[in-house]
């Protein structure tokens, strides 16, 4: 009994879906900003077990690995920006009024 | 990782509930704070993982990338955001919950019958281990993934300046308002207005008391 990649992919696999339903339900945009964190968390934790598993010698999952983080870091920095503007012009953060672009 | 498999099969377990607990509390908690506090708790056990997966480098940058900038970050924008607002009730929101809840609750099936089909081609003695990864990831990021290493660079200036241009406040300079300069010098600092939205409904009258 060994630690093995199919723990790895499946936690993974179930924080992409935990993830996935934050994003959808939940009304609050900062809370869906969280769960896109989640979703990158979830594929950097397979990238890093593959490479630890399928290619343990070059370990080219950690530099792909430090690259999301890195996406991630800009993504986080705008997206709350954007947040912040939306709420400046708005006065609230409720994902179901953010419709001016709808109809 | 020179463990013995029981200690990495327990640490496993332990970070694992650890970090699918939070993950729920992110996601289904009412109050967006906690949310914010146990998101630093996914990170810190995502870390934990990586430490168990023989990467020590990728896991202190988690720690401080993650924790130390993106949820401050967060905290900071809930700081600037929490107004306490109740949500226009949207009708037949719990059909669409459940609905999304089924299609994640599929998603996890599909995924988790292809990876117990899947013949992963593992090499059965994985115990070569990298001694220096970050000399490994070193020696990638300046030989065969320079050109992405340097536009990350330039992803980053770009992103740190988006963000400035988007979250500065609209001021509105003195010169362009009319009768500004009659108003007292001292006061007008105080009550100078973010948005031309607001100099519109505070209209003249606050302008030139």
């Amino acid at each position: 009994m060994q630690l093995q990649l199919e723990y790895c992919l499946f936690l993974a696999a179930a924080l992409f879906c935990i993830g996935i339903y934050g994003v959808i339900t939940s009304r609050n945009a900062v809370r869906v900003l969280m769960s896109i964190e989640l979703l990158l968390n979830a594929v950097n934790l397979n990238l890093m077990g593959f490479s630890n598993f399928l290619d343990p010698t070059g370990i080219k999952g950690q530099v792909f690995a430090v690259f999301v983080i890195t996406v991630a870091a800009a993504e986080a920095a705008v997206g709350l920006a954007i947040v912040l503007s939306i709420y400046r012009n708005r006065e609230t953060v409720d994902m179901e009024e953010f419709n001016l672009l709808k109809w | 990782m020179n463990l013995a498999e029981g200690v990495q099969l327990v640490s496993f377990a332990i970070l694992a509930v650890m970090m699918l607990g939070s993950a729920l509390g992110v996601v289904l908690l009412s109050n967006i704070v906690y949310s914010a506090f146990l998101l630093g708790g996914v990170f810190i056990s995502i870390s934990g993982f990586y430490l168990l997966l023989n990467a020590d480098f990728v896991a202190a940058a988690q720690v401080l990338i993650y924790v130390g900038a993106v949820n401050v970050l967060i905290l900071f924008a809930i700081m600037l955001v929490n107004k306490r607002e109740d949500f226009r009730r949207v009708p037949g929101r719990w059909l669409r919950q459940i609905s999304t809840a089924v299609v994640c609750l599929g998603l996890f099936a599909l995924l988790g019958t292809m990876i117990l089909i899947t013949p992963w081609s593992l090499k059965t003695s994985s115990s070569v281990v990298v001694e220096n990864s970050v000399v490994e990831i070193g020696k990638h990021f300046f030989s065969d993934y320079l050109l992405p290493f340097e536009l990350a660079s330039v992803l980053l200036l770009m992103a740190m300046v988006g963000a400035i241009i988007l979250a500065r406040r609209d001021l509105i300079p003195d010169s362009g308002l009319p009768g500004a300069k009659d108003s007292v010098a001292g006061t007008e600092a105080l009550m100078l207005p973010e948005r031309p939205r607001l100099l519109a409904s505070t209209g003249k009258p606050a302008q030139n008391p």
